[in-house]
């Protein structure tokens, strides 16, 4: 598996280090309710197929990375600086 | 039998080895197969189960019968191919999986006992008594199972792992291989041609046919020559590739000297390869499959395509009289080729009744073997036709039917390939592996022109999506025969008694079984296999999955296509763990680290413990001493008393700046930074965002904008990443950035009421209570060596950490703990740190063990209420703030001459010992000097709320029962005067 | 049928011509009382436990590939009862006594070897957490010896005692852990089922969960609508995909898991051996392959196969351990797709959905769980309230953060346990 960091370019998946579905992104609010807690921290959407998650490039520029892929096929569509992605849904608002 | 003029092997370089202690002579270019055949060896193996004699049947890696133990002693190398294996002078063969050797096996005799052993049949037996399973049933298989031996001594092979990069990765170097390696090289391609055998080409090594009107391996010789002197190509030989993998990474096992006697002592014997190729081109060619009919496993019954193989390549005939069985145009090459060699062909079988072939022998169409004779050699041959039964004496049988590419490799990803009627085989299909194309008799062409013409296209393809133009590369012209067959399967059963047809030669699977599964409801082909093992020995079904599957389909009244296939797997052939985890043995696994003290230390005789990648002294002996308590003990008193020094390098040790620095730490930490002073230390606790404690540490305060965090030394890479994170995701318009520099900094603890004292023998301005007090921090200087100065303590004592830069580590050591010993002090090891901080109650991650709360270890009201942070919201959740949970506690012996261990667990007192009512466990425990007992630390239900109960302290695996008060965490100098004064 | 060695004898002098199907291939009815989504080793065990424990009639199990084709057939096969939490403890010491008695139940033999499990431990850190859950094994009535380093040699002479990366201190010995035979742990559970009169119905796919007013009515699938009253969801692998045609979403992440086989050899290896500085546990199978795994490829994936990043790191750890398999081969590698839950824990619980129940999230653990997580479930849905051993095992203690079960104490990072 090799993951194109837009830092440093194509690069082996043993520099990355994965955390998990992009929901980390989009932390409630304190006082958004357990709910809302409970699905940031526990629930996730989980799918069969096209999907966004992070990674963080730990054996490079130490970027973390929004990687949509395919989880049944491994294919990788595309790579973001969660930085940017942030930003980006930041000037969205 | 050799043939005079035939084959490729080099007449004038005799080789001879052993092959089950008696001597055969080959000679250069053979494998132990060639060699060993070509001196009339019938028997090579036995079979799994029934331990029936087998002898070779193709001329591959794909080999199911002729697996062999090479070398003795540490470099025994068991289920080798013979067939694969390269000869080299004094190379030791033996057969395996048999008693006393496998041309005489005492347990042939479970052949007599297979009308019980069939399918499942240990599903459905040795269940009574069920004492005896693992004493007498299970052993007892397990003997007879399993095939070569490990020699059980460790292996001391050299082998090496490597990454390779390329445009365009072509897999095989036979006509098809080669053709698409030429085209895209000529084009300017980056290229990787791989392929298993010594020598590029392929069938075209076996065949006798022509290329451009020159010998096929000729033209073989020719291209390779072209590529070898090209700068874009590297041509791996001996390199079989093993897997494809995502994004296209492929692996390759190089066999760099497994076919030399003794090779250099740099080069590996075997190379673990991760090809990283843009595309890739499968040009792995086809398989030959045989036909069930009874008795169809004797020695002597090969696939015809080998039984050709032999004569073409190694000059050998496999048998002097010798029959060929088809269902196809291509098994009459066989005959035709033996005959014009020279060998007797007794009868030329194609079970085709419009079969047109023409050849000097005798032809019977519309006929199939039936049945054959001959225990440890093929002798006779029952043939059944129109013409009724007819028997021949042969000692060889070719037999032949049908091809099946090699579409392994497409399928690594899930693939599956589409059954073909024209060819009675499986094809890929498209985008089965991304950038991976089937090309050649791996895509279904069998005939070398059209071969030659794919390879040449899809290249061209590859060189498109590459960006590259092909050169002018003309596609030579070659044999052009149609590929004519007929679907045979199974040749009907005529004839009386139990007689077995078989399918997996390596498993001892029957048609007999397939069909018995199939009544037993195992009808799925996956059922199938599992329940049979069909396809689960050493060739993984190469030479039968096909086969079985019709049967399969048959017995169940359905179609090829409807039964479906199982899947092939990586990796391609099997690949030994010494290759896979090359570079691991000993120490090779994880990476050492050392700190700047660690020759000092090991100088010291200090035994040293793994920490993480670190190492770090456990104590320090010092002569008299008898054991580590001794030391240890000593130590705690040097540090209570005088002085001690110990390196604390390992601590994580980030370098945070930034005009937002202090308001990223109030995110990360549960307490404020912001509002920490310029020059002074805190300590911190920081939380998983589920509201569980991560990791605590102190941060100092060095500028305006300059913090420095030290982390626990476990969770040093785990606290960097998340930092990151935290930065990266959540406060992404803070202005501030953070490195490691752990590596960077080598710091000691400075600790004891004479640490001062020994501080201002060494810096250049001397430091007072009033300068340096407690929790203060800042820059000092050493000899002119800047540095930093943390007046922090983790033993409770009046304490420093110090910290030069790296380079200078070993020097201040050795300076620092010289100094210690002048003040009646010294160095001390993790040992006495232990006492030391259990003696004051200060965690580690013994007790942050990531299922505690700040709550548990008591520090729930360090949760700012100003400010939000990492894990604050999570951390409210009810069910982390509940009475009963295990908080922490310190635990103390009402016995004082009574050891306390780790890991034991609590109980209410008069409570009855059972899981379901354990109050607790025990985390830490040391001997402390200055109350003269043992200490605990653990958790309790509800703990705080019990100090100065006494309860059970039970531990049962090491026997120590005993009575405990519960108490503060901190016991010894709570009021914690020692550490300000 | 019931078989026997007798049996076994009768039919090979008789030409095993009178065997029988080991279940039935019945179609679907309109209607059943219970419906199990999932035919696997736990769906088929819940089905088993429902009609021979708990009087269930009108059971079918619906799969919609062929039954064991998940994790039950893709596991390295081992059984053990050696946690220590509470919660867990109990339920695992329930599941192998269960074990113990399995084949008898069954009349099925699954080859269940109690080979003894040897869990390393390579620091004191690692033998005080060693030693509390030995301690917990002991306390929940299991057996448990720490042995040390020479009590390691004697037992498993063939680790590198003298040059290994990360030294041995000495190991967690749990003398009834071992392993079985995967498949006919699957088989022999469908078999009871069916001889019970439960309908194993294959190449069923569920498609939807029909709900009406909070109540579950029955499922759609790709043979038709069928009712029942009561639906449970047993589909490790596939949770997230079916519980959200319940609605749901679950603290469910999958990920692969890689286990891996060499060829054959002779007997080399008895007990099961794990390492305790990187995920790697090995056995010898009966058929004399090295059955091994280690970590989960840590990204999320539904693929069944991994990559060679995990794969070697998996052998690497076998090279420092115990050099003397370098000259086996692996033979194959597979993949299956593994519940990652929050806490490495499992869920056998209700739904918000009336008659619709959930067991899911069995991490990689969910082999040695068979039998007593087909007890418990069945145990729930026929009385609708949990079983004693299992009653810790909640939906909603990620959302109150009550006996949360973080056994690795990695915390709610799906991928980490």
């Amino acid at each position: 598996m090799r993951i194109k960091c837009p830092l440093c370019g194509e690069r082996d998946r043993r520099e990355f280090y994965y955390q998990g579905a992009a929901i980390a992104l989009n932390r409630p609010a304190p006082d958004a309710g357990d709910e809302a807690w409970n699905d940031y921290i526990h629930n996730r959407e989980n799918p069969a197929g096209r999907t966004k998650d992070l990674w963080h490039h730990e054996a490079g520029c130490s970027a973390w990375l929004v990687v949509e892929r395919n989880t049944v096929t491994h294919e990788i569509y595309g790579v973001e600086l969660a930085e940017d992605v942030k930003r980006g849904s930041k000037n969205a608002d | 039998m050799r043939i005079n003029g035939k084959g490729l092997i080099d007449r004038s370089t005799p080789i001879s080895f052993s092959f089950d202690g008696k001597k055969v002579q080959g000679f250069q270019g053979d494998t132990v197969a060639s060699a060993a055949l070509a001196e009339g060896r019938k028997i090579f193996g036995r079979s799994f189960k029934y331990h029936r004699p087998r002898g070779v049947m193709t001329t591959g890696s794909e080999e199911p019968n002729a697996l062999v133990t090479l070398h003795s002693g540490a470099a025994q190398d068991p289920n080798m191919r013979a067939t694969t294996q390269e000869i080299f002078e004094g190379l030791q063969v033996r057969g395996q999986n048999a008693w006393p050797s496998v041309d005489r096996d005492l347990m042939g005799v479970n052949d007599l006992l297979a009308p019980f052993f069939g399918a499942g049949f240990y599903y459905k037996t040795f269940m009574w008594p069920g004492a005896l399973w693992e004493k007498l049933w299970e052993p007892m298989i397990r003997r007879a199972a399993g095939l070569g031996a490990l020699s059980g001594e460790h292996d001391t092979s050299r082998n090496e792992k490597a990454y390779a990069f390329c445009d365009l990765l072509v897999i095989g170097a036979g006509p098809a291989g080669l053709m698409a390696a030429l085209t895209a090289a000529r084009a300017g391609a980056d290229v990787i041609l791989a392929d298993e055998d010594a020598r590029l080409g392929g069938r075209l090594l076996l065949e006798d046919e022509e290329i451009e009107g020159k010998p096929g391996h000729v033209w073989a010789a020719d291209v390779t020559a072209e590529l070898m002197g090209m700068d874009n190509v590297r041509v791996m030989t001996r390199t079989t590739v093993t897997g494809a993998f995502d994004q296209g990474t492929y692996g390759a096992l190089e066999r760099v000297a497994q076919h030399v006697a003794a090779p250099s002592n740099d080069t590996p014997r075997e190379c673990f390869w991760r090809i990283v190729a843009k595309r890739a081109i499968l040009a792995a060619g086809a398989l030959e499959r045989s036909v069930a009919f009874a008795n169809n496993d004797r020695p002597g019954i090969m696939m015809a395509g080998a039984v050709r193989g032999y004569l073409n390549r190694w000059g050998v005939a496999a048998g002097q009289k010798v029959a060929v069985f088809g269902n196809n145009d291509n098994a009459w090459r066989t005959a035709r080729d033996l005959k014009s060699a020279g060998v007797d062909v007794v009868a030329m079988i194609d079970s085709r009744k419009d079969a047109t072939g023409e050849g000097d022998f005798p032809i019977i169409t519309g006929g199939m073997v039936s049945d054959t004779r001959g225990r440890s050699g093929l002798r006779e041959i029952t043939v059944q036709s129109a013409s009724g039964d007819q028997k021949f004496e042969v000692d060889c049988l070719g037999v032949s039917g049908g091809w099946n590419p090699s579409v392994h490799m497409m399928c690594h990803m899930n693939g599956r390939p589409a059954w073909d009627e024209a060819t009675q085989s499986f094809l890929p299909v498209d985008n089965m592996v991304p950038g991976l194309k089937a090309v050649g008799s791996a895509a279904g062409k069998f005939s070398t022109q059209a071969v030659l013409e794919d390879a040449h296209a899809e290249a061209i393809s590859a060189l498109l999506d590459l960006g590259l133009t092909s050169a002018d590369t003309v596609i030579p012209t070659a044999e052009d025969g149609a590929h004519n067959i007929e679907g045979l399967w199974e040749v009907p059963h005529i004839s009386k008694g139990y007689k077995r047809a078989w399918l997996d030669f390596q498993n001892d699977v029957s048609t007999k079984d397939v069909r018995q599964a199939a009544k037993e409801n195992f009808a799925s082909v996956e059922h199938m296999k599992r329940y049979t093992t069909q396809g689960m020995a050493p060739d993984q079904g190469k030479n039968s999955n096909v086969n079985a599957l019709a049967i399969l389909a048959d017995a169940t009244g359905r179609d090829i296509p409807t039964t479906g296939t199982t899947t092939f797997r990586p990796p391609y052939v099997p690949v030994s763990l010494a290759a896979l985890g090359a570079g691991a043995r000993g120490k090779g696994f994880a990476p050492e680290r050392f700190v700047t003290s660690h020759q000092a230390t090991v100088d010291r005789n200090a035994p040293m413990i793994e920490a993480g990648l670190w190492y770090r002294p456990s104590y320090y002996p010092r002569p008299g001493e008898k054991t580590w308590r001794d030391s240890c003990d000593r130590e705690v008193n040097m540090v209570r008393n005088a002085v001690g020094v110990t390196d604390v390098s390992t601590l994580g040790k980030i370098d945070i700046q930034g005009p937002d620095a202090g308001k990223f730490l109030d995110f990360v930490y549960i307490n404020m930074f912001s509002t920490l002073k310029v020059g002074r230390v805190r300590y911190g606790l920081m939380l998983r965002e589920d509201g569980h404690v991560m990791d605590d540490g102190t941060t100092a305060r060095m500028g305006e904008n300059h913090y420095v965090m030290t982390t626990t030394t476990a969770a040093a890479g785990q606290v960097m990443k998340h930092l990151e994170f935290v930065h990266q995701v959540h406060c992404t318009d803070m202005d501030v950035r953070m490195i490691s520099t752990t590596e960077q900094w080598a710091q000691f603890a400075v600790a004891g009421p004479k640490s001062r004292e020994l501080l201002n023998s060494i810096l250049d301005e001397k430091i007072d209570n009033e300068s340096w007090p407690f929790m203060a921090c800042g820059e000092v200087s050493l000899s002119g060596v800047n540095g930093r100065l943390f007046r922090i303590s983790f033993s409770g004592e009046h304490a420093y950490e110090i910290a030069v830069p790296s380079r200078y580590g070993d020097a201040l050591f050795r300076d620092l703990v010289s100094r210690a010993e002048t003040l009646g002090g010294g160095v001390y090891g993790m040992e006495a740190l232990n006492v030391l901080r259990i003696e004051k109650g200060f965690i580690t991650h013994a007790e942050i063990h990531g299922r505690v709360t700040a709550f548990d270890i008591g520090m729930g009201r360090m949760v700012s209420a100003k400010k939000d942070c990492i894990g604050k919201t999570a951390s409210q959740r009810p069910g982390l703030n509940l009475d009963e949970r295990e908080q922490l506690v310190g635990l103390k012996p009402l016995d004082g001459a009574q050891q306390l261990s780790s890991g034991a667990h609590l109980f209410t007192k008069g409570d009855a010992l059972t899981a379901d009512n354990s109050q607790g466990y025990v985390t830490s425990v040391g001997y402390s000097t200055s109350l003269e007992c043992f200490l605990g630390m653990g958790f309790l239900v509800n703990g705080r709320a019990r100090i100065g109960e006494q309860i059970q302290f039970i531990d049962r695996l090491r026997d120590i029962i005993t009575t405990v008060e519960v108490v503060e965490p901190v016991v010894f100098d709570p009021e914690g005067g020692r550490a300000r004064g | 049928m019931r078989f026997s060695a007798w049996q076994v004898l009768k039919e090979g002098l008789t030409g095993n011509k009178g065997w029988t199907p080991h279940w039935r291939s019945p179609e679907p009815k309109a209607e059943y009382d219970i419906i199990i989504i999932g035919g696997g080793g736990h769906g088929l065990s819940t089905a088993y436990h429902l009609a021979a424990k708990y009087g269930g009639k009108r059971i079918a199990v619906l799969e919609k590939g062929y039954i064991g084709g998940g994790n039950v057939g893709r596991n390295t096969t081992i059984v053990r009862a050696n946690y220590f939490l509470k919660g867990n403890s109990e339920f695992y010491s329930h599941s192998l006594k269960l074990w113990e008695r399995m084949e008898k139940d069954l009349n099925y033999n699954a080859m269940h070897s109690q080979r003894g499990i040897l869990n390393l431990f390579h620091s004191d850190g690692q033998r005080d957490a060693a030693a509390r859950r030995g301690n917990m094994m002991i306390n929940q009535g299991d057996d448990a010896i720490l042995l040390d380093r020479q009590g390691v040699r004697e037992i498993v002479p063939y680790l590198d005692y003298d040059n290994i990366r990360f030294p041995v201190y000495g190991a967690l010995y749990h003398k009834r852990g071992g392993t079985a035979r995967h498949d006919a742990v699957a088989w022999g559970y469908a078999r009871g089922a069916d001889q019970r009169g439960v309908d194993i119905i294959q190449n069923c796919e569920v498609t939807g969960i029909d709900i009406e007013n909070g109540v579950v009515k029955g499922v759609q699938t790709s043979k038709g609508p069928i009712k029942a009253k009561k639906v449970g969801m047993v589909v490790a692998g596939r949770s997230s995909q079916v519980a959200a045609m319940a609605g749901m979403q679950v603290p469910i992440e999958s990920t692969v898991l890689q286990a891996f086989v060499t060829e054959g050899l002779k007997p080399v290896l008895d007990n099961v051996v794990t390492f305790g500085m990187g995920h790697f546990y090995i056995s010898q199978s009966d058929k004399g392959g090295l059955v091994f795994g280690g970590d989960i490829d840590m990204y999320a994936s539904y693929a069944q196969r991994g990559n060679l990043p995990t794969t070697e790191h998996v052998v690497e750890a076998a090279m420092t351990l115990m050099p003397m398999i370098g000259k086996a081969k692996m033979l194959r590698s597979w993949g299956g797709i593994m519940d990652m839950s929050p806490d490495g824990s499992p869920v056998i619980d209700k739904t918000h959905v009336e008659g619709l129940y959930l067991n899911c999230g069995w991490n990689y653990g969910g082999f040695k769980a068979v039998p007593a997580s087909g007890d418990c479930f069945a145990h729930l849905m026929a009385k609708d309230e949990p079983h004693p051993v299992a009653a810790k095992f909640r939906l909603d203690r990620f959302r109150t953060g009550q006996n949360i079960l973080d056994e690795e104490g990695s915390g709610s990072q799906h991928n980490l346990h």
